[in-house]
């Protein structure tokens, strides 16, 4: 009878270790503030935090929603007082000046352990900064051409794949009284998506990197060239009339009302198309178009991060979470169609179906060779970003005063880098 | 007995009572002021020379970042385009004061319903900033907008008043002089109950009517309310923030900013935290402003001492 019993618990122990894995119980309180406000994310992130909970019972976890624009300006505070165990962020440069500051801890440990270390490879230059990782990537998302495939069929245009495809189709929209593209640039950085676009296109993925360090020159040939390349879309009326006064979302009605062909956007604006009524036939994906031939395709694709602060208080606890996020099984989970809708970042992490997914993430893993970029606004340092997106906003409107504009930036760079 | 002859031993508070008791009914004011109005304005200046993110160490600089904004003077950059358009502001803004003036004058009878007039008037001194600067966004919005829907039934338009840099101050000014006339005749219309009528009668009796009796027997009687209608939107020019956060965030590239706005946007918006530049600007915004401050308190006890 003893014996029996000293068995089955023997088993019941063994059978325990097997399902959890072997770690200690993690205890004490585990307290998350999250940026995804908008309500999809939001359900999403809430759920994928109670599955954390169910596994670990023992731990106290509060969750903290907060209002995604707030959110930027609040981290600095919260950093430094009444600090959360994890926190959401973005990579590259916008973690810098946290890093700098000393206030997001280092987990390089994380980065070391096979399981992260084999499956997460294509996001660990995008969370480095002087040979360190500094946090955890969770979703990432392409940028691209959407566009209006009946147009696009009326007219007898097919997707472009270089520069003089793309003028001779966009020629053909703007004949047909169409703009070719519709854009919001009142926040400016849509903006630095075109420019981010058409600069890696003509100059590369490392030009790219190159001027948002700071190491080129605004009044360089080179991005002279990028900037000459984006007037003539400019001159030929490609974008929309007064997309200054717009946000990206107003500029959505000009897309689903066929005033306008087409958007480079990220692909979170395939919901707000669908809900608009445009249906999977209507709408298509293709990859913005080589310009010049002999640099390699770069893309954008932002990605999202979780962190621990260095102030944190359970860090074990924390450093447990990073792991279940990134795992693959919660990778497939919170990007599928109906929670992120976006791209997961672990390699075994299965892709949701859809269609713009598939093709996103077909062009991220086998048609971007020259590398992947996190966006101008997050490569570039803060100032930097804010003042040459102004630029790029003047240069939409007024193509013809891009000397005096570059002129400009070249005052800022050499302002804001020298120190 | 001894008990007699001591005198009463008052205490020093006692004595001292009618000297102290302004000085602690002034104490929960002072005290307020001084941690929430003068001490900030030395720590501004004070932070004004360092160079400093928010979170790192700060790193004395001198007056680098008054030279920049000099340097952003000289070069037309934002600095001089924050200025011009404050100054713009403070001219424009002052016709909210004749405009209520004369909504005032003309509210100011007796007839049926009046005072649902006088209210729909008051109205949008009421609605918040905020709402004020969306239903102007909407009115100048050029492809389905108010404006341009009227400017194209003669023929002209269609005009992007917010997304041209010659027009968007201009825009935005006129949605501010909405509310800010509505403050001004409700000052107008208190200040004209108080309109001596006996004045008034021998006005009449000596022919005066029209202009002449407005100019020399209204408006004299009117004078407190002219001077904290001017106060109020001296200082409503000065400050204009929100409208211009909600209707432009500064832009179409950074035309319509003012030094309030540059001083949020270099400071603590998304792509801000240069805290010493932000500090240098509100500054220069606080020099301006004293120079109105001064004039008033220098006109108040004018006023006081005339009495």
């Amino acid at each position: 009878m003893h014996s029996i019993y000293k068995r089955t618990t023997a088993a019941l122990a063994m059978s325990v270790a097997l399902a959890v894995p072997a770690y200690a119980e993690l205890t004490g309180e585990l307290r998350i503030f999250l940026d995804t406000s908008n309500p999809a994310p939001r359900a999403t992130m809430e759920a994928m935090i109670d599955r954390f909970a169910a596994e670990h019972p023992g731990l106290e976890i509060e969750t903290t929603v907060i209002d995604r624009e707030a959110y930027k300006t609040q981290i600095r505070n919260f950093l430094t007082a009444d600090t959360p165990d994890v926190a959401t962020w973005y990579a590259a440069n916008r973690m810098k000046p946290y890093v700098e500051a000393g206030l997001f801890e280092d987990v390089s440990d994380l980065w070391a352990e096979p399981e992260i270390a084999e499956n997460l490879a294509s996001t660990k230059g995008a969370m480095t900064i002087d040979g360190k990782q500094w946090g955890v990537p969770y979703t990432y998302y392409q940028w691209g051409v959407y566009y209006r495939k009946d147009i696009f069929d009326e007219l007898g245009l097919s997707e472009p794949t270089t520069w003089e495809e793309e003028l001779a189709n966009c020629q053909k929209i703007v004949d047909s009284g169409r703009a070719c593209y519709t854009i919001g640039t009142k926040f400016l950085w849509t903006a630095g998506g075109w420019f981010d676009y058409l600069n890696m296109r003509t100059n590369g993925f490392d030009f790219h990197n190159q001027l948002a360090n700071g190491e080129i020159s605004w009044e360089d040939d080179r991005v002279k060239q990028t900037f000459a390349n984006w007037k003539q879309l400019i001159d030929m009326g490609a974008f929309i009339d007064n997309h200054q006064t717009y946000s990206w979302q107003e500029a959505l009605p000009f897309m689903v009302n066929g005033e306008a062909a087409a958007y480079l956007m990220g692909n979170f604006a395939v919901a707000p198309l669908r809900e608009a009524g445009l249906s999977d036939d209507q709408l298509d994906f293709y990859q913005f178009v080589a310009i010049n031939p002999d640099v390699e395709l770069a893309e954008d694709a932002p990605t999202d991060t979780f962190h621990i602060p260095a102030n944190a208080s359970n860090k074990e606890a924390a450093r447990e979470f990073l792991r279940f996020v990134v795992s693959a099984d919660e990778q497939t989970e919170i990007n599928n169609g109906s929670n992120l809708g976006q791209l997961p970042v672990n390699a075994k992490s299965s892709v949701d179906n859809d269609k713009f997914l598939q093709q996103g993430f077909n062009m991220l893993s086998s048609n971007s060779p020259g590398g992947v970029a996190q966006f101008w606004d997050r490569d570039a340092p803060a100032e930097m970003a804010k003042v040459s997106m102004e630029g790029f906003q003047e240069f939409m409107v007024k193509p013809d005063n891009a000397d005096r504009i570059l002129a400009k930036l070249e005052r800022a760079r050499q302002r804001i880098y020298d120190n | 007995m001894s008990a007699v002859d001591v005198p009463e031993q008052e205490s020093w508070f006692h004595r001292n009572q009618q000297r102290i008791a302004p000085w602690l009914f002034l104490a929960p004011g002072l005290l307020f002021f001084m941690v929430y109005v003068i001490i900030p304005v030395f720590q501004s200046f004070n932070l004004s020379l360092y160079e400093w993110d928010g979170l790192g160490a700060a790193e004395y600089v001198g007056f680098r970042n008054y030279e920049d904004l000099y340097w952003e003077w000289v070069d037309r950059d934002a600095f001089y385009t924050s200025l011009k358009n404050n100054l713009i502001w403070l001219i424009l803004y002052l016709a909210a004061i004749p405009a209520g003036l004369f909504i005032a004058l003309f509210l100011n009878q007796t007839v049926a319903g009046i005072r649902l007039y006088k209210s729909l008037f008051f109205f949008p001194f009421v609605i918040s900033q905020v709402v004020v600067g969306l239903v102007f966004t909407w009115f100048y919005d050029p492809t389905f907008g108010l404006l341009n829907e009227f400017l194209s039934f003669f023929g002209l338009g269609p005009l992007n008043v917010l997304g041209d840099e010659r027009f968007v101050t201009y825009g935005i000014i006129v949605a501010g002089l909405w509310p800010q006339t509505a403050y001004c005749m409700i000052l107008y219309l208190t200040g004209l109950n108080a309109v001596d009528p006996e004045q008034i009668e021998a006005g009449r009796l000596d022919g005066a009517k029209g202009w002449r009796m407005l100019w020399h027997i209204i408006l004299p009687q009117l004078r407190p309310a002219t001077f904290i209608a001017f106060v109020v939107t001296i200082i409503g020019a000065l400050r204009s923030f929100d409208l211009i956060s909600i209707m432009t965030q500064g832009g179409p590239f950074g035309s319509s900013r003012v030094l309030a706005y540059y001083m949020f946007e270099v400071a603590l918006s998304e792509y801000g935290f240069r805290m010493g530049y932000g500090a240098a600007i509100a500054v220069i915004l606080f020099l301006i402003m004293l120079c109105f401050i001064a004039y008033f308190l220098w006109s108040m006890y004018r006023e006081e001492r005339g009495h």
